[in-house]
């Protein structure tokens, strides 16, 4: 009697309670999951594996990470070569970056949506998410074609997608901007350039140094995978040398080390920085 | 007075980093023998070249089965690498965020794999598993697990650092297990944070895996290197124009299911 | 109407020993000390007793150690020294698992709610079962359509079942906290612990929220014990109130007995602003 007067309103199927109705977004999680899983479950067996012997490949993989990192040596090149050569690899993401990100800032301008036209803006929005539909080593092989293999070849290629990235971010600082400050300097009669040096500049440089640099410690792995894939020279030319060329996981190793120190380096740089974009 | 300074001292700030950046740009180039007049000039030349070559034509129409084919395959190595990756990733990320760490070592310790994982260039990993594994999927696999299981740690760390720490608090006062208190107070807060991370990484993987397909000889990477060097560039075109497709496709849909759940 | 879902754990104490019961200590706080750097006394010797049923608030200025103090109880923050006797049983000794059946006995009141905000109003109350279950029941959300129904009652009773399936964050402040109160109370437990339950809310909610947690203590035989800002509202539902400064019990009496002095010892130069406007 009090039983049905307390579950009046109440879902009851199969005579349990239910705890949670089924909107919309819940419906799409529990979809999206079960495709994956099933997915994940079922992809392995469509994939054509030729011939691999399990055991000795396992082995030979703990084999060639142990000769890779614990006993990490250098043969063919000298320490100095490496450092030269990870200064390079730094200079390729530095100009690519620096490249890209001054591109950047004048798509960025005709992109934010308080400060260009809609049509325009949506253009360079669909521009861009088809230069990031496209590898960054393909952009580089591509290049190549017409100005050689080379740095030219690889800075272009990364300066490609570098310029999609920021171009996005460039833009959301530039909208975070108060439209107030921005309706006093027009409401004054400055011009469009004006407001863009003495407002929006100005006032989003904190983020867009950041961003900047969060771009450039992209770059650096970049750079070292297309050394490695698009013979850009660099750290990941030696890295690939040593392995696919010498068969020298030891050298593979100290290199990798070197290469991997720089990283973190750069990581936490990028991580304060990050957090001081979220505090402000 | 002070002012006027202040805006001086400011322009000499602005111009001295400007002088800087330009100096560093000068000295990248020359060490890196970055011709930057070369640079400009071969830009017009790259756009009229694809315009006039990257074109599929009707002998490249007929690779289309093997692209396709190659793509398929390129696709099931993201999706697995990724979603593997992200459940492994899902747990250390649990022991490494402030709010669900277990103790500050484990934590530390947590983080710093991850770290390790995600900062070795994926073309080390490639390189080096391709040597015991040969030209084969298996060594992409691996190759894309790794680096994306240092990313989403990283992820998924700063999107349970971001979601309130509430929730866990409160229930940890009702009596709950720590892994009641992980699945019924953090994972509904940040599912689709998360999820979103794991639609991002595929997109990202189906590139990464033409370039480890390029260095492995797999997938789809392996068809535009053998087509790029037979100078075949018609199909290069039309490799070009499937992954396009592709990757747009799955932006497409991220950003839809992405707008669902959120 | 809360009689006629039994649940695992038994009521023992009901009806025929209700007088002496009365009596009865629920928890008891000795020389319960605290400090965050080994150096400052945030908590200082602490001594409480609450006796079942009974409502008792603990006000004092900001800073004064009332969230600390509060969450030292049910070893949310590890005390530094002293014991911590509740239901019989010295908590301070108890092992991780040990305490969290414990803590199945003490329920939880906050200041922000925390609810998970995704979840409907129906499992968030539900998580105050999870202390009785196995992990992977807890995980897996298996409830006995028995706790389901004391879920349902104890929401109806505050005035939220037109609301159950409604996700958390769709609630108003003041709904949100009787979310949090009900989470509390499915545990069945003995002991309520709140803080500042009332702080973010606006004066029509406040009331509806101390109404019911007046109604708790007194129906249901639960002790309640609040954390508080407001003077007034300690004076107006408690039965004995405690006041803290820096870590010290200044006073510990009946409602009637605190003196504008005491609330002046308690608060130091803050109160003039605080109630005499
Ligand atoms: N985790 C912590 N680490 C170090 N010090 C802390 C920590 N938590 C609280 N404190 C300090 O302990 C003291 C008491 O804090 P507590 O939060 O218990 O005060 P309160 O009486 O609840 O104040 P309020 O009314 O503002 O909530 C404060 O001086 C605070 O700075
Ligand atoms: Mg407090």
């Amino acid at each position: 009697m009090e039983h049905t007067a307390l579950l009046q309103g109440i879902h009851v199927k199969n005579g349990k309670i239910k705890t949670r109705t089924l909107t919309k977004a819940t419906i799409t999680v529990r979809a999206v999951i079960i495709f994956l899983t099933i997915f994940t479950l079922i992809g392995p067996f469509l994939l054509k594996y030729s011939t691999i012997d399990w055991p000795t490949a396992i082995f030979y993989t703990f084999d060639n990470l142990k000769m890779m990192f614990l006993q990490p040596a250098f043969n063919q090149i000298t320490f100095g070569t490496a450092i030269t050569q990870i200064v390079i690899t730094l200079a390729l993401a530095f100009l690519a970056t620096i490249l890209g990100a001054f591109v950047s800032f004048f798509l960025a301008i005709s992109t934010a949506k308080n400060l260009a036209p809609a049509s325009l803006s949506n253009a360079i929005i669909a521009f861009n998410s088809v230069i990031r539909a496209v590898p960054t080593v393909l952009w580089v092989l591509i290049f190549a074609i017409v100005a050689g293999l080379g740095a030219v070849a690889a800075v272009l290629g990364m300066m490609l997608h570098t310029m999609a990235y920021l171009t996005k971010a460039y833009a959301e600082s530039f909208e975070e901007i108060e439209e107030g400050a921005i309706e006093a300097l027009r409401a004054s009669g400055a011009s469009w350039w004006h407001i863009i040096f003495h407002c929006v500049l100005p006032q989003s440089a904190s983020y867009l140094v950041s961003w900047t640099f969060l771009r450039f410690e992209t770059n650096y792995g970049v750079a070292i995978a297309m050394g490695a894939a698009a013979a850009a020279g660099g750290i990941g030319f030696e890295l690939f040398m040593s392995s696919s060329f010498y068969y020298d996981l030891h050298e593979v190793g100290m290199i990798t080390y070197c290469a991997l120190i720089v990283a973190i380096v750069l990581e936490v740089i990028a991580l304060q920085i990050k957090k001081r974009l979220m505090t402000q | 007075m002070t002012t006027t300074n202040f805006l001086r001292m400011k322009k000499w700030k602005m111009t001295g980093i400007i002088i800087l950046l330009l100096a560093i740009t000068y000295g990248s180039s020359m060490i890196t023998d970055f011709d930057v007049m070369k640079g400009i000039k071969s830009i017009p030349g790259t756009i009229a070249w694809i315009a006039t070559n990257l074109i599929p034509d009707a002998a490249a129409m007929e690779n289309l089965p093997k692209v396709l084919s190659r793509l398929w395959e390129t696709i099931i190595l993201s999706v697995i690498a990724s979603t593997t990756a992200a459940v492994c990733a899902f747990f250390f990320a649990i022991f490494g965020s402030k709010t669900t760490q277990i103790n500050r070592i484990l934590a530390f310790s947590t983080r710093l794999i991850a770290s390790v994982f995600r900062n070795i260039p994926v073309v080390a990993w490639a390189l080096v598993l391709v040597i015991s594994f040969g030209h084969n999927v298996v060594t992409g696999y691996f190759a894309l697990f790794i680096s994306t299981f240092g990313t989403l740690v990283r992820m998924f760390m700063e999107t349970i650092d971001e979601a309130s720490a509430d929730g866990v608090e409160a229930l940890n006062a009702t009596g709950a297990t720590y892994f009641q208190m992980v699945f019924k107070g953090v994972l509904p807060d940040t599912m689709p944070q998360m999820l979103s991370w794991l639609f991002y990484m595929i997109e990202t993987n189906i590139r990464s895996a033409t370039l480890i397909g390029l260095l492995t000889g797999t997938g789809i990477g392996y068809l535009f290197d053998l087509h790029y060097k037979r100078l075949d560039y018609g199909t290069l075109g039309l490799i070009t124009l499937s992954i396009i497709v592709v990757v747009i496709a799955i932006e497409f849909t991220s950003n839809k299911v992405r707008r669902m759940i959120l | 109407m809360m009689s006629t879902i039994t649940l695992d754990r038994p009521t023992e104490q009901v009806t025929s020993k209700e007088a002496s019961i009365a009596a009865q200590t629920v928890l008891e706080l000795r020389n319960i000390e605290k400090s965050y750097d080994m150096k400052t006394l945030i908590i200082k010797d602490i001594d409480l007793q609450l006796k079942q049923g009974e409502f008792v608030s603990i006000i004092g200025p900001s800073g004064a150690g009332k969230s600390t103090l509060l969450r030292c109880i049910n070893r949310m923050i590890e005390p530094s020294s002293g014991d911590i006797i509740f239901d019989g049983t010295n908590i301070t000794q108890l092992s991780k698992s040990a305490l969290r059946k414990q803590r199945t006995k003490i329920g939880m009141v906050f200041q922000h709610y925390n609810l998970v905000s995704r979840l409907t109003v129906f499992e968030n109350v539900l998580h105050g079962r999870f202390g009785y279950k196995s992990t992977l029941q807890g995980i897996l959300g298996l409830y006995t359509e028995e706790e389901k129904m004391l879920a349902l009652s104890i929401l109806e009773k505050l005035g939220m079942k037109d609301h159950v399936y409604k996700r958390c964050d769709q609630l108003s402040g003041g709904q949100k906290q009787r979310v949090g109160i009900a989470r509390a109370l499915v545990q069945q437990p003995k002991l309520l612990l709140c803080d500042e339950p009332i702080a973010s809310l606006d004066p029509n909610s406040s009331k509806v929220i101390m109404d019911h947690l007046k109604e708790i203590s007194q129906s249901m035989g639960i002790t309640v014990l609040v954390n508080l800002h407001q003077v007034d509202v300690a004076l107006k539902y408690s039965d004995r109130i405690i006041g803290l400064n820096r870590g010290s019990k200044l006073f510990d009496d009946l409602p009637k007995r605190l003196s504008q002095m005491d609330i002046r010892n308690i608060y130091g130069a803050e109160v003039d602003e605080l109630i005499f406007e």
